[in-house]
């Protein structure tokens, strides 16, 4: 097998990144975990409404909540990421792209690790 | 050298809207507010944490009817986009794409989300007790 490749295509080093896989794949994943974190997120900020900041800060200290809740939060910055890269790949071109795109990988890094160091001050806290 | 102009293809315009291609594009909304919902939980979270006194504030932001109506709006894109992910990765195992069955299934979904956002505003405007 010689491959349907361009020579040209070859010696310039073009052609997949080889990263298709892993984001289809990953974006399914968090697809699956959020199915079950998500109505478990709703269930818990609808107990939480009028609540005032210590009895907030008091149901997310407890380990299992305080777990899902960081799961849950990774989770979607995931799924947020991965898709809001696919949408920006469809829709802007030249310079805005590859600055959105960074823009977005540090937005949604920055936001899962502050809800952790977040929920990570509550637990330890409390 | 300039990029020579292309021809395009159809627009979106020129297409009757059907309630597949409908849903789709409201998938791909919806994913993006929640996106931009995701940032918004982050952000109370750090208040719940910080004694900087921003939780009262954002307290009163969410209980206002602007607040209120974005948290609507929040979760009705959340629970749509669930509804509607749990088609996709039916169909991401091979169930469920013959055309008959898109079509009922996204109806379905239509449905459901409606119904599911009505009863939990139902529950959170009677003050959150189930």
């Amino acid at each position: 097998m010689t491959g349907m490749r361009d020579p040209l295509a070859i010696a310039r080093g073009l052609g997949s990144a080889k990263d298709g896989v892993n984001h289809w794949w990953m974006q399914r994943v968090t697809a699956v975990a959020l199915l079950v974190l998500a109505p478990w997120f709703i269930y818990f900020a609808v107990s939480l409404i009028g609540a005032d900041q210590y009895s907030v800060r008091a149901a997310i200290a407890n380990p299992l909540n305080a777990t899902l809740l960081v799961s849950f939060m990774i989770a979607m910055c995931w799924h947020a990421r991965l898709g809001l890269q696919v949408v920006v790949e469809d829709y802007v071109h030249g310079w805005m792209e590859w600055a959105l795109q960074i823009l977005i990988k540090f937005a949604y890094a920055i936001a899962a690790i502050a809800s952790i160091i977040a929920i990570g001050r509550i637990v330890f806290s409390a | 050298m300039a990029a020579r102009q292309r021809p395009l293809s159809p627009h979106l315009q020129v297409y009757k809207p059907l309630i597949t291609t409908t849903l789709s594009i409201i998938h791909r909304a919806t994913g993006v507010v929640n996106a931009i919902g995701a940032l918004l939980v982050a952000t109370w979270l750090i208040f719940v944490a910080s004694d900087s006194g921003y939780y009262e504030w954002c307290q009163q932001i969410l209980s206002s009817w602007y607040g209120k109506l974005a948290l609507f709006a929040f979760s009705a894109s959340l629970i749509y986009h669930l509804l509607n992910g749990i088609r996709h990765l039916l169909w991401d195992i091979g169930w469920g794409m013959e055309n008959a069955t898109v079509i009922k299934t996204g109806y379905l979904v239509v449905l459901l989300a409606t119904g599911l956002t009505g009863l939990l505003w139902f529950v959170a405007l009677r003050g959150g007790a189930l």
